[in-house]
């Protein structure tokens, strides 16, 4: 049963295991460091569709089958489904997993979603609420631009700070089994805003957030940062990542080489014009699924926690001159092989 | 300790990469002169050709705007202008590309509501603000006339 560890952080006793997981990509994702772990590279970011947010819809529902026909399951099995995405009204996730049949529970927490929708799918496991539960995210370069910044063939210019929206999913399966990754602790995150404004600066938006959630779940578990193989955060970037190692100093963290960042490892910054990193709902969610549930698998990692961040704003309250509030939600994986 | 926003903002201005303003520079200056070469060769090309001086000025804001447009289409404008910034967004290249991406762009949600309805979202601005400011300035250039 969910246990209640310190102030904000949730003990899964019962442990809820990752079945299966698959991360799909675009293009881009294809020729970063991780093209080769993906479970598919679409060359056409299109996907054969006739707008964008019907090519990420293709995404969710391409990667959350990939993870089914892995376990050797159908979506009936699933008894329910947590999908979330970047766009208005979640339709991503809706409309790509309209056929599916599954009882689904949209999500939204910016690029922290698989964060989000994997904490939830592991609650529900290890609460008996259900038996099988699927966690599914994705974001595509060509929506998020068009919704939150400019046309993709608006001639302007990226600072370098800005960050690049993955055109990717990851899905993951949550069950019971005896052995496999566990989800041990999940720690939800509180929203923090240092006041930042710059949409070009995600990452030092969301740093704050990172840190508060990381100190939380270290003060909650009895943990240090050593104790760790990985401490990946989501896509805070180079920026962001600087920034939140700086802030875990100031609480009396010191996090060291086991520390890295979703957003550094999905792309090359030096030679794929991404500036200082990835971002977006695909980016932590493929690099879980692409590189650090595989890692954990193979028992080249005993635990990671994962730590994706989101930024909360939308066009709207940035026009309106809003600071940018950010998210982060802590999940403990451990390999028990 | 409590942190404060103004001391984040500092941490996150150091944190923070610079934009390369000297090589920026030089690349918009580069491109952007030689687009205005370029309006000089096609001005002094339509002239000897036979058009008046205010004819041959037309043709090379057309021929600009068609150069930048087929570009545009191409998706090919996007390439040059991340590198080129001012140099192609000051001349009337850039005006014409803000207008033609948006087109593509929105054409998925229809020729009224999506094209046309978003066609000047991102230039819509400059028109209203420079023909509000043109308006402006001719009733003082008409008031000055009459005193």
């Amino acid at each position: 049963m969910p246990e209640r560890r310190g102030e904000y952080t949730v003990s899964l006793s019962n442990r809820p295991t990752v079945l299966s997981y698959a991360a799909v990509g675009g293009k881009k994702e294809g020729q970063g460091p991780l093209g080769k772990q993906f479970d598919a590279i679409f060359e056409d970011t299109h996907l054969g569709e006739k707008t964008w947010e019907k090519a990420e819809s293709a995404l969710q529902k391409e990667s959350l089958t990939r993870a089914l026909d892995k376990a050797g399951l159908s979506p009936s099995q699933l008894q329910y489904l947590f999908a979330g995405d970047l766009l208005n009204q979640n339709i991503a996730s809706t409309f790509g997993l309209r056929e599916m049949n599954v009882p689904l529970i949209g999500q939204f927490g910016a690029c922290s979603t698989m964060g989000q929708t994997m904490a939830m799918a592991a609650i529900f496991v290890d609460s008996g609420a259900a038996d099988l539960c699927g966690a599914v995210t994705s974001s595509h370069f060509c929506t998020a631009e068009r919704q939150f910044r400019y046309p993709l063939e608006y001639g302007g210019q990226r600072p370098p700070t800005s960050q690049w929206t993955a055109t990717a999913s990851g899905a993951v399966v949550v069950g019971r089994a005896a052995r496999g990754v566990r989800v041990s602790d999940v720690c939800i995150g509180r929203v923090q805003d240092m006041g930042v404004t710059d949409m070009n600066n995600m990452g030092s938006a969301m740093a704050p957030a990172a840190a508060d959630t990381l100190a939380h779940f270290f003060a909650d578990t009895e943990t240090k940062p050593n104790d760790y193989d990985m401490i990946a955060t989501g896509d805070l970037g180079l920026v962001g990542a600087r920034l939140c190692r700086e802030l875990m100093e100031q609480k009396g963290y010191t996090l060291g080489d086991n520390y890295t960042d979703c957003g550094l490892l999905l792309f090359d910054r030096d030679t794929q014009d991404v500036h200082a990193g990835g971002s977006g709902c695909g980016c932590s969610a493929s690099v879980l699924c692409a590189h650090l549930l595989p890692m954990l698998q193979r028992g080249e990692l005993r635990n990671l926690l994962f730590c994706p961040t989101g930024a909360l704003m939308s066009p709207t309250s940035s026009q309106q001159g809003e600071s940018i509030p950010g998210i982060c939600h802590a999940l403990l994986l451990e390999s028990c092989p | 300790m409590q942190l404060s926003d103004k001391e984040y903002q500092q941490m996150t201005k150091k944190a923070s990469p610079n934009s390369p303003v000297l090589l920026d520079c030089t690349k918009a200056f580069l491109v952007g002169g030689f687009l205005c070469a370029l309006g000089e060769v096609i001005f002094q090309l339509v002239q000897r050709a036979g058009l008046s001086e205010q004819d041959a000025r037309l043709t090379v804001s057309v021929s600009l705007i068609f150069l930048a447009v087929v570009l545009t289409g191409f998706q090919v404008f996007d390439n040059i202008a991340k590198h080129a910034g001012a140099g192609t967004l000051v001349p009337i290249t850039g005006f014409a590309n803000s207008v033609v991406a948006p087109a593509i762009e929105f054409k998925a949600e229809g020729y009224v509501l999506g094209l046309g309805a978003k066609m000047f979202i991102i230039a819509g601005p400059v028109l209203v603000y420079g023909i509000t400011a043109a308006t402006l300035y001719g009733i003082i250039y008409w008031i000055m006339q009459m005193i």
